[in-house]
């Protein structure tokens, strides 16, 4: 029973980073139609940034995490603004193909920066500190990420249902036209959504050196788990890609136990399937 | 006559380079109430979008309160004091009524204006005051029209654009419609208004432009228009 547990709160504690790296996929999805392939590669840009903070100043990736949110902002902003402004209106293939370029740019520069070697930050402040909890044992640098993804969520879910600002979004994923006729600068709103959806995977990414090496290729596996997160759960659904990020989290962790950890992916892309067999538009889609 | 708040000069406008509007001018006085009037495709609409700012004209001008504005996009429009209604409404239709009215005054920052507007537009249609908590997707259409035009006054326009209000809508929603549109231009707001029901539009307005495959045919008094005998003829089937 007691591994039961423990393999369940490891599962969760996942699930909630995918659903932090997938909640900004989805609100880009969701407002603007537009599937960003760059998504994990933003989440890597963030690592290193948090690594090289760390690395030769010694920034705690606690820190660095803000850093990180700021500096993937700024980064969806310019993409919006220099690439996805361009393909508006446009196929929806050429703002998919256009990310999937940008992500290769950005994995070969750092391919080229950095090398390709694993890189892993010591001595963090929560770097390998665990604690237990009647019996289980659980990591600290997961359990931040943790309750730093719930929160962030949170704050989304605020920001969209209750402010006005959010009532902008909204208006503007729905009717484009009418929105720009309430005085709402649609342009402005799709610039802030994508450096808004870059900031969780940047904040995300701050924090992952604590307990993840730093690579060129990381970012793959995490926005392909991201886009199963957005899919099952129903495109453009934040709620329903935090109950997906949850359930994969799940399957991971106890497939990767109870079976072998090679299979672990087996069993959550075969989850997926499944999924979107029974239900195409996802569990949250309408 | 002062000078005008609204006025179209030369005006071309259509889709994707296929023209729709071929030269038209057309002015609006503070205070009036103008329609436009003609046949489904005659370019009503496109001249409302156009005059918005959601699409721009090929040729001529529009000039707001002495302004070109021909070149501005449509949320530019709104903060000048231009609030379309567009055809077919436009809700947002998984916001409540009261999210909707928010958002249509969404360029106020001042939240004791914005609570003042909300208590006039509840005071002209007081049915949805007990409704603002309701799905707007969930209304119906004639409720449906009074959200829209009441979220077209929360920006306080000094001009008014109303596209098709009738559409739709039983015609006696369409008579609760237009004496709404009355007490608003009473109210200091200045209307124009393009309807494919030549009758109840003018019956309501001050003047009237008569539109045709993208040119005006005819233009006067509204009582003018009402007597004229191919105004009868083409569109009320007298």
């Amino acid at each position: 029973m007691a591994t039961f547990l423990q393999v369940a709160f490891d599962g969760l504690l996942n699930g909630l980073l995918y659903a932090l790296v997938a909640a900004g996929l989805s609100l880009i999805w969701g407002v603007m139609d537009v599937i960003n392939f760059a998504h994990g590669e933003f989440l890597m840009v963030a690592m290193y940034l948090s690594y090289w903070l760390g690395f030769i100043w010694k920034v705690d990736p606690l820190v660095s995490s803000v850093a990180g949110g700021a500096f993937v902002f700024i980064l969806g902003a310019l993409t919006y603004r220099l690439v996805i402004s361009r393909t508006i209106g446009k196929s929806a293939m050429s703002a998919l193909l256009a990310t999937f370029g940008l992500s290769m740019l950005l994995k070969n520069v750092c391919l080229n920066r950095f090398s390709p070697n694993f890189r892993i930050l010591q001595h963090t402040l929560l770097g390998g500190k665990t604690f237990n909890l009647a019996g289980i044992i659980i990591p600290l640098p997961q359990l931040v990420i943790g309750l730093v993804a719930l929160a962030l969520l949170y704050l989304i879910y605020l920001l969209v249902k209750k402010t006005r600002l959010g009532w902008a979004i909204q208006a503007t994923a729905m009717d484009k036209e009418a929105a720009e006729l309430m005085g709402i600068n649609t342009e402005r709103i799709y610039l802030l959504v994508f450096g808004l959806g870059g900031a969780c995977v940047g904040i995300a990414g701050g924090l992952l050196p604590s307990y993840l090496a730093v690579h060129p290729e990381v970012g793959g596996l995490f926005s392909l788990i991201a886009f199963v997160c957005v899919a099952m759960g129903g495109f453009g659904s934040i709620p329903g890609a935090l109950l997906a990020s949850l359930l994969i989290g799940l399957v991971e962790a106890f497939a990767g136990f109870y079976i072998a950890p090679v299979f672990k992916y087996v069993a959550v892309f075969g989850l997926y399937l499944v999924v979107v067999m029974v239900r195409p538009r996802g569990l949250f889609g309408w | 006559m002062t000078d005008p708040i609204l006025r179209v000069q030369g005006f071309h406008s259509g889709y994707d380079g296929v023209p729709v509007i071929h030269g038209i001018d057309l002015e609006v006085a503070e205070g009036e109430l103008v329609a436009i009037v003609g046949a489904n495709g005659a370019g009503k609409t496109t001249t409302m979008r156009t005059i918005a700012g959601l699409m721009h004209p090929f040729k001529g001008c529009v000039l707001f309160e002495g302004e070109d504005i021909s070149r501005k996009k449509a949320h530019e429009t709104n903060r000048m004091g231009i609030s379309y209604v567009p055809e077919g409404r436009r809700l947002f239709p998984k916001l409540t009524i009261e999210e909707n009215l928010e958002l249509g005054a969404f360029t106020k920052t001042d939240r004791e204006e914005i609570e003042r507007n909300l208590e006039q537009v509840f005071d002209l249609f007081p049915k949805l005051f007990d409704r603002r908590s309701q799905i707007a997707e969930t209304l119906s259409g004639g409720e449906q029209q009074m959200v829209a035009i009441a979220r077209g006054l929360m920006s306080n326009p000094r001009l008014l654009l109303l596209d098709e209000l009738s559409l739709g809508l039983m015609p006696s929603l369409v008579e609760k419609v237009m004496e709404a549109v009355v007490s608003i231009n009473r109210s200091g707001v200045t209307i124009l208004l393009v309807e494919q029901m030549v009758q109840e539009a003018l019956e309501i307005a001050d003047r009237g432009y008569v539109l045709q495959t993208g040119r005006i045919v005819q233009q006067g008094t509204a009582r003018e228009l009402l007597d004229s005998p191919e105004v009868r003829k083409a569109y009320m089937g007298m």
